[in-house]
């Protein structure tokens, strides 16, 4: 089987995969990075995203071999070293913006990737973006709080309007 | 100002952590030494005769281990149904086997005919696509009512028909109700659709089965609400496999909403090929899978006939509904369209004159049971579509018919079986005008009419019946559990506690607001009060979490056995302040003695209690250990009242939600910030419902709707924040933490308002529509609008 190294969560990983294995696979089973959910088969519920050389990408959508040499951040990399939450992370968890938690990691994920992109997004803005990841326990409503009040506004205010 | 702590406060929860740093610890999770891989070919056709399953090929493809078929089975027992219900004429339903691999014939697509067991899940995929079935088509009945006409194909060939039962509620009322709906002076009629829907929590099923043979010991891992029930069901009726010797957990759970409370074929396959295997075997479902597999949801056709007198009040009310019960009778399907969706058919109404008649139904589609409200989202979307119409009927305000009828004492009996103990319907009601801004309402319509949208605006109340539920009752309605539950409270020798529950947390917060609980009623901090669920070998027993009962029915075992610990622990410290017993207080985490000085930290007494050296060891033994079992003297009803503000696009019948609010009363509240959440997941559910959702099954039986590419989820952008508000409360009378439950009212309350402000924007524009059937499509709508 062909080989696959790249570099996860600053360290280097490299495994063996078939040439069919995905990105969430070889994250999953590989890797034993268990945080990378996978809740569809068809690319839509956005539980699998990672950072893919600073992009979110929908790690069910990669080939692991496509990977070679990338950059790849997941979940598991999001926290300090020291177990502190960042500061999506904890705007998740002052909001509530979590029930069963299996969404999560791919919300966290893509949140970070909206920031990055949109560092003050409106309502709106994050709705829209939050387009692929189906949450089905929050309706959606103190996930976009805890987005709001990650990018620094005042979403209590927001959510009120 | 609000607490920070205890019951009413809202703590951040401590199972956010693990979940947020990708550290939970999901059944997909979970890999097993030297396990293999289970892969199930299943049924391309929704009806079909099995001719015979040629495996050698596939037996031969690299890595395969073993391939199982029906024949396997053969002696093993099917997955039993949970609840028998007794039709109008006194007989007992009709109960077809459900085996765990279809044998003698396929009845739904999806249906599992094999199951390749190989060394890898990708070696075990490719060689099921080597076995070769022959299959005899049969024709396949998909429609209800065609499945009921004389010479219909039958779905199980050893049943008289597809009928499973004709059941009447109550029988006795059916002639008093026919002669009053005759006598009235007005009769709204509404024939509707409660579509098919899945509950699609995001985390497929997933089973891994494990087996000691030297122990003779069997482990299954599952994606469950209720592992108890399994170990119960699988262990009893399916496997042989006395309860010490099976052990079921369910660990982080990726949400349920009903799906996950019923035993599965897969759960059964892997946990018995284990067992023949002598190593672990795991079955990971894909969202495809799921979409074929999950039992499904709701799926009645419903007439109702509402009569009202010359002044407008309710006189009667009768409802025929066909409910689809699928291809087989999934663990809890026949109690959902009976005993939890006829006898909630009163809603918040004093209707003297009830009668409901429910056929229920096989056809060759996957098996249908609860989805998040089950039943009681059926019997509400009716009742309070049938009475929007009937105010628009008859020129009255849809809120003034509703209030004229509220029942306003309490207890109040139902004709339909039920006795409601406590509620305020008027107060909920008062509470959503004001939260939804409803004196509002026509300058926000007047807006929306400038940029040429039409604007609706939804209203209606809804009660269910929750905290499932007195035994004694149920057991003379045909369920075949007890419905009680059970916790352990478990205080370690400096103090600590463990919480054993037999509820089981998957998004709910158990972990968080169960402690508050614990902390409040002793004094101490919560972070000393751990709770430990999802594990049949760590708890003592538990009926599990459905039907929004974990703190009105485990909650309720919790607190008891948490009074036990405390007058344990009373004696104790009476001992060691040498005083009376009577005289002692347990306060903040110290006991004092009445009128003294004297007192005795909690972690003194159970420090004693384990290192029994000054102890009263002739009147108690030592330890600080306590168990009990809860069994409810009655459900609980949460209600309230909903609204919702819709913009209909007339070019294009696009319906965007402007506002919801949502007055709910679920009496006492121990976690504000989770209930809230819970409001706002039921109401996104709903609202999916009610514009989005929906199976669609060709006349073969395909189900076209079988991925996220054809099942509309609902999406962030179709949703807007919420308005909800549960100040309200008339704490329930009969359980000792006044709670009523709050976990399925949002899906329950939501889809009618949205419905009737769909109706109501319509009405606006002029269109004579009175209604229109979920999912509100732009198509489905602008179809309407054309008339």
């Amino acid at each position: 089987m062909p080989q696959v190294a790249m570099t996860v969560n600053g360290k280097p990983a490299r495994g063996e995969v078939e040439g069919r294995t995905l990105l969430s696979s070889f994250l999953r089973d590989n890797l034993g990075l268990t945080g990378t959910h996978v809740g569809c088969d068809t690319s839509q519920c956005g539980a699998c995203v990672v950072h893919v050389d600073g992009k979110d990408v929908k790690a069910c959508t990669m080939f692991a071999l496509e990977a070679e040499g990338a950059q790849v951040d997941t979940i598991e990399g999001q926290a300090g070293a020291d177990g502190s939450l960042n500061v999506i992370q904890q705007a998740f968890q002052d909001h509530h913006g979590l029930q069963c938690g299996f969404c999560t990691p791919g919300m966290v994920m893509t949140a970070a990737a909206l920031l990055k992109e949109t560092p003050k997004p409106s309502e709106a803005e994050i709705r829209d973006y939050l387009e692929g990841n189906i949450c089905r326990c929050t309706g959606y409503h103190n996930i976009v709080k805890a987005i709001l009040a990650a990018s620094g506004q005042d979403a209590g205010a927001i959510a009120a309007e | 100002m609000p607490k920070d702590s205890g019951i009413g406060a809202s703590p951040k929860r401590r199972e956010d952590v693990r979940f947020l740093t990708g550290t939970g610890n999901y059944t997909d999770d979970i890999n097993l030494r030297g396990q293999a891989y289970v892969h199930f070919l299943r049924s391309d056709v929704a009806h079909g005769r099995i001719n015979g399953v040629n495996t050698d090929a596939a037996e031969g493809m690299p890595g395969v281990v073993r391939i199982f078929t029906g024949a396997d089975f053969e002696g093993v027992g099917g997955l039993p149904c949970g609840w028998q219900v007794t039709d109008r004429h006194g007989e007992v339903m009709q109960e077809p086997a459900h085996p765990v691999l279809a044998q003698g014939k396929v009845r739904h697509v999806g249906d599992p005919i094999a199951a390749v067991v190989a060394e890898t899940y990708e070696q075990a995929r490719d060689a099921a696509e080597a076995i070769e079935v022959d299959i005899e088509d049969l024709p396949a009945v998909i429609d209800m009512k065609a499945a009921l006409k004389d010479g219909a194909p039958k779905v199980h060939d050893d049943l008289t028909s597809n009928l499973c039962y004709d059941w009447g509620f109550v029988e006795e009322n059916r002639e008093a109700v026919d002669e009053a709906i005759r006598n009235a002076a007005h009769v709204t009629t509404l024939e509707l659709v409660n579509q098919r829907l899945v509950a699609n929590p995001m985390e497929p099923r997933v089973a891994v089965g494990d087996y000691s043979r030297a122990n003779d010991e069997s482990t299954l891992y599952t994606t469950s609400q209720n592992p108890h029930v399994i170990r119960l069901l699988m262990g009893a009726f399916v496997l042989g496999i006395p309860e010490h010797k099976l052990r079921v957990v369910a660990p982080d759970v990726g949400g349920g909403f009903g799906s996950k409370i019923f035993h599965y074929a897969e759960e059964a396959f892997c946990t018995f090929a284990a067992r023949q295997l002598n190593r672990p075997v795991k079955w990971t479902s894909s969202r495809s899978e799921a979409f074929l597999s999950d039992a499904q949801g709701r799926d009645h056709v419903t007439k109702i006939e509402l009569a009202l007198d010359g002044d407008n009040n309710f006189v009667a009310l009768r409802t025929d509904t066909h409910a689809n019960m699928g291809a087989y009778l999934s663990t809890f399907s026949t109690s959902v369209p009976t005993w939890l969706h006829g006898v909630l058919m009163a809603g918040n109404y004093k209707t003297p004159l009830i009668y409901v008649n429910v056929k229920a139904v096989f056809t060759n589609t996957v098996p249908v049971d609860a989805y998040r409200g089950a039943g009681r989202p059926e019997a509400t979307f009716q009742l309070e579509r049938v009475i929007d119409k009937a105010a628009r009927e008859l020129g009255v305000d849809p809120i003034a018919l509703r209030r004229q009828n509220f029942i306003t004492e309490f207890p109040y009996a139902t004709p339909v079986a039920v006795e409601y103990d406590t509620g305020d319907y008027v107060a909920t009601m008062d509470k959503l005008e004001e939260i939804a801004d409803l004196s509002g309402f026509a300058a926000r319509r007047a807006e929306s009419e400038k940029r040429g949208k039409l604007r609706g605006l939804g209203v209606n109340c809804y009660i269910e019946a929750c905290g499932i539920a007195p035994s004694a009752l149920v057991g003379q309605l045909g369920a075949r559990a007890g419905l009680y539950d059970a916790a352990t409270v478990r205080v370690n020798a400096t103090g600590s506690i463990s919480v054993m529950v037999g509820a089981h947390s998957h998004g709910q917060g158990h972990e968080t607001a169960f402690p508050q609980v614990v902390a409040e009623m002793l004094g101490i901090d919560e972070s000393m009060v751990d709770i430990v669920h999802g594990d049949s070998s760590r708890i003592p027993f538990g009926m599990g979490t459905y039907g929004s009962r974990s703190l009105a029915v485990c909650g309720s075992a919790m607190v008891r056995a948490t009074e036990k610990i405390i007058n344990k622990s009373k004696k104790i410290a009476a001992h060691l302040m040498e005083a009376s017993e009577a005289d002692i207080e347990l306060k903040d985490g110290q006991f004092t003695v009445a009128g003294t000085d004297k007192s005795v930290a909690w972690g003194d007494v159970t420090l004693a209690a384990y290192v029994p050296h000054n102890y009263p060891l002739e009147e108690i033994e030592p330890g600080l250990e306590e168990t009990a079992f809860y069994d409810p003297a009655n459900f609980t009803y949460p209600a309230g009242a909903y609204a919702c503000e819709v913009e209909v696009d007339p070019e294009t019948g696009k319906v965007t939600i402007e506002r919801f609010a949502a007055a709910d009363d679920f009496g006492n509240v121990v976690n504000p910030m989770i209930v809230d959440g819970q409001v706002h997941g039921g109401l996104a559910q709903g609202i999916g419902q009610a514009l989005l959702e929906g199976c669609v099954y060709d006349a073969d039986g395909q189900l076209l709707s079988a991925s996220y590419m054809d099942y509309a989820m609902p999406r962030a952008d179709d949703l807007p924040f919420y308005s909800v508000d549960h100040s309200c409360q008339t704490p329930c009378t009969h359980n000792p933490l006044g709670v009523k439950g709050c976990g399925e009212a949002g899906a329950i309350g939501s889809p009618p308002s949205v419905v009737n402000a769909v109706v109501d924007a319509l009405q606006s524009g002029g269109h004579k529509v009175d209604h229109v059937d979920m999912p509100l499509t732009p198509s489905r709508v602008w179809a309407a609008m054309q008339g």
